[in-house]
């Protein structure tokens, strides 16, 4: 019976001599994105910044040209036009009105007044009309969710794993998440509850995948105990690979249609999502596993010392 | 770990007829749920605002403007408390939350303290009496100061935003939009929902007003354009709709309440044909009305609503019926939305919509159809992956992920938890985590064999040797939709929702149901080797 293996059985891929490759692409990487989020930064959107974003679908394709002048004549500050989906939908997008709440409410009907006046018989699908008491009070729940998301799996990991296994993970993570918040930062994406949404979800992804990684590892440990920790390391990743792969592509599968059909809000979300699970997958090989070897030389097995050729022993297995 | 007796079979297989059974109802058509029992018709998901279209507004109680008249009322007690203990004073002023009263004579400092202190009423007491008084009152010097003490802001702030929805669902109730949710939201939100309303504009016009009515008398000696008011009366501009003047010099004091009213109507004017609002008081209103219109027979009186003077027609002769009409040269539209306000009654304070997320009926209807799509085509894609790899036990794992889905369904429907469009890419997403699990096992499964085991030790180990990476994977995901659902807001508290979910639900599909697929499996057909 065929079976579909994507890495063959018995792959042997010597992957820890990638190892300061891996962590160096990944450090600059994660560094260009550091500077990318602060300068130009991320594009909000307005759960986190406030502002009004208006859906239409017209009768015809609209002419933008004249619609973003049309709009931009109302004196509401940078009018934003984006065709999505079919010619005829149209995404209009203001920046927050100066003044209170109250003010965007103004604005939305302004817009959606001298639309129907424009274009007639344009038919508005969507409002949203955010102030800035409310876009800061999301803004502030999403970072306090991401922190506490990192603190809670800071935690989860430190019982049960010894630390070395810990921080690398840790490490790992901010590594992963930095190049998410990188490529919102170069693609303009929007940036927000969706997108932490995503994060979160990317940061689960990257966890389970260095949680099997690494209980596959101490699974070793016990069983080859004279074996170098940097074969032992390949070793791992390698009798893990297929199902490393698998997960991902399963992963992969059920998000791409997100990416495909999810609309205005959740294509992004599919389009990160399939970023962030190569991310995830890539950086427990690349870069949680030297960054064990680095630490764990000499400490992750008590008392014996490394010794020279792997002498693969089977110890007792239970 | 692979023997499974008898009973636990019938609830494995008892728990997946069950989902099955309490999911169907989202399926059904209006007429198939009506000859239904309730119980069972409403095991239903609630489809978020997203998918079914709908008006999501979020308002804020003005408190300041609560506590502001506070202190003003309390201004006009202490004025009435000094008159009666003949305490003199120079000045009474609002402070930040407090009135502060000058007095002419220090002296009467003790005095004027034991009048103040009459203001106060418990607040925070239970119907057996305690509580604390709501004022304190202090003298230093010549000058006594009445704040408001914290429980009583407290008190008031609670009040103000109870009464608020109150209102504000009597005021929607009149608009005649289906099951719409309002509740209250922190110290000074509300929060409301409209399905189906796709213009939210009437709703956020009658939300946006005070509608405070008054009948006040009008003050015809004093130029209303000289810009100066005499004492006692402040100069109110009119509404749009007045054809006679622009401003008016109204009477500070209140002759008669617009929450006296008990009924109000819109109708058209039989002699004129405009448009009107005929209104009707209650007893104590309609005795305070007559009273009124008797005594002051060929005045102008006039109706205020939120500070500007609708009309202020002259009165003919007493009024003795509770009845009236107000024209204001109103529109059909604009009479009856003045009905509706004042039929419902006044908002203890201005609302205004902080946040606004409009969605159009089709809108929702193309997103639940891409989300159903996107799911089916996601689905699809996963067991052909599962299958190329895993052969039967990935058909095994297929049909797992399919009862999966029925299962989160069911547990949706039973909480009557909302569906949301990031709802249902979370149920995307747990497509391709639960079958980690499947993978996990069955790679387990593989290498145990290649090892030389055979085909029930092989299949031992791989489930008890995966479990705990399956635990542990699953649990991260759950904190991590925890923290999402407890910070989140609005929709994307659907994506945490189901994935969580999702997640519980495939430690059961993905291992216990597998296991139970694979064992019957094996001993009906004995196999020689397994098929990974």
């Amino acid at each position: 019976m065929f079976h579909l293996r994507l890495v063959p059985d018995n792959t042997k891929i010597p992957f820890m001599n990638g190892r300061f490759a891996g962590l160096i692409t990944s450090a600059v990487l994660s560094i260009a994105s550091l500077i990318l989020f602060f300068h130009p930064g991320l594009n909000y959107g307005i759960d986190f910044r406030g502002g009004i974003v208006i859906e239409a679908r017209t009768p015809q394709a609209p002419d933008f040209a004249s619609l973003r002048h049309t709009l931009s004549g109302l004196g509401m500050g940078t009018v934003a036009l984006q065709e999505f989906g079919s010619p005829q939908d149209v995404l209009i997008r203001l920046e927050r009105q100066p003044g209170d709440d109250a003010a965007q409410q103004v604005a939305a009907d302004k817009v959606r007044g001298t639309l129907a006046q424009a274009i007639p018989g344009t038919q508005v699908r969507r409002v949203e009309a955010v102030g800035a008491s409310v876009s800061g009070e999301l803004f502030a729940n999403g970072m306090l969710a991401l922190g506490l998301a990192m603190l809670a799996m800071l935690i989860y990991i430190w019982f049960r794993f010894e630390w070395q296994f810990g921080l690398g993970a840790v490490v790992t993570l901010l590594l992963d998440i930095t190049k998410i918040v990188g490529f919102y930062a170069v693609t303009g994406l929007q940036f927000n509850l969706v997108a932490v949404a995503a994060i979160l979800t990317i940061m689960g992804y990257s966890i389970n995948d260095k949680v099997v990684v690494y209980d596959r590892m101490r699974e070793n440990l016990r069983i080859y105990k004279k074996m170098p920790l940097r074969d032992l390391i390949d070793l791992s990743i390698n009798e893990t690979l297929n199902r490393t792969v698998g997960t991902s592509m399963c992963t992969f599968l059920s998000v791409i249609p997100l990416a495909l059909f999810g609309g205005e809000a959740l294509q992004d979300f599919g389009i990160v999502l399939l970023l962030g699970v190569f991310i995830a997958t890539t950086s427990s090989i690349f870069i949680a596993a030297p960054i064990l070897l680095f630490l764990g030389e000499n400490r992750l097995r008590r008392g014996a010392p490394v010794e020279g050729p792997a002498a693969k022993e089977p110890a007792t297995t239970p | 770990m692979l023997y499974f007796s008898r009973w636990k079979i019938y609830m494995i297989v008892a728990t997946c007829v069950a989902g099955f059974i309490m999911m169907l109802p989202n399926f059904m058509g209006r007429d198939t749920l009506a000859a239904l029992p309730s119980w069972y018709a409403n095991s239903r998901v609630a489809l978020g605002l997203d998918l079914r279209g709908g008006s999501h507004l979020l308002l804020e109680v003005d408190m300041a403007t609560v506590i502001r008249d506070r202190v003003e009322s309390l201004i006009d007690g202490a004025r009435q408390q000094l008159r009666t203990a003949n305490v003199g004073y120079t000045a009474i002023n609002a402070a930040d939350k407090a009135v502060t009263v000058q007095l002419r004579d220090p002296a009467q400092a003790d005095e004027a303290v034991k009048a103040l202190r009459q203001l106060a009423s418990p607040v925070g007491g239970t119907a057996l009496g305690g509580g604390q008084p709501d004022l304190t009152v202090t003298a230093d010097g010549g000058v006594v100061t009445v704040a408001l003490s914290e429980v009583a802001l407290r008190d008031r702030s609670t009040q103000a935003i109870e009464q608020s929805i109150e209102i504000v669902r009597r005021r929607i109730d009149e608009t005649g939009v289906n099951e719409p949710t309002i509740a209250r939201q922190g110290n000074d939100r509300i929060l409301v929902q409209l399905p189906g309303v796709e213009d939210p504009d009437r709703v956020k016009r009658l939300l946006g007003t005070t509608a405070k009515m008054t009948f006040r008398l009008v003050d015809v000696t004093a130029d209303p354009n000289s810009g100066r008011a005499p004492p006692g009366t402040e100069i109110l501009p009119s509404a749009e709709g007045d054809r006679y003047q622009s401003r008016y010099v109204i009477r500070k004091k209140v002759e008669v309440d617009g929450a006296t009213l008990k009924n109000a109507t819109a109708s058209t004017n039989s002699q004129t044909g405009e448009w009107v609002v005929n209104f009707e008081f209650n007893s104590a209103g309609a005795n305070r009305f007559a009273e009124v219109t008797k005594a002051n027979v060929g005045r102008p009186f006039a109706i205020v609503l939120d500070n500007k003077v609708i009309s202020a027609p002259v009165i003919r002769e007493p009024i003795t019926g509770g009845r009236g009409q107000i024209s204001g040269n109103f529109t059909a539209a604009a009479a009856n939305d003045l009905s509706v306000l004042l039929r419902a009654g006044a908002l203890p304070a201005p609302l205004k919509v902080i946040e606004e997320r409009t969605v159009g009926p089709d809108l929702g209807a193309d997103s639940i159809r891409a989300g159903l799509t996107a799911v089916v085509v996601g689905f699809v894609m996963v067991c052909a992956y599962m299958i190329a790899s895993y052969g039967l036990f990935g058909a095994f794992a297929c049909f797992a992920l399919l009862i999966n889905i029925v299962l989160t369904l069911a547990a949706l429907s039973l909480l009557h938890a909302t569906l949301t469009l990031p709802g249902i890419a979370g149920i995307l997403l747990t497509l391709g985590l639960a079958v980690d699990a499947n993978i996990l096992i069955n790679e387990r499964i593989r290498e145990e064999s290649k090892k030389g085991r055979g085909v029930f030790a092989s299949m031992e180990a791989g489930f008890s040797r995966a479990y705990s990476t399956i635990v542990d994977s699953n649990l991260t995901t759950a904190i991590k939709m925890a923290l999402l659902f407890i910070f989140g807001t609005g929709t994307i508290k659907g994506f945490a929702v189901t994935i969580t979910f999702g997640i519980l639900i495939s430690m059961f599909t993905a291992t216990v149901l597998v296991r139970l697929m694979m064992v019957t499996w094996l001993r009906r057909t004995r196999p020689a080797a397994l098929p990974v």
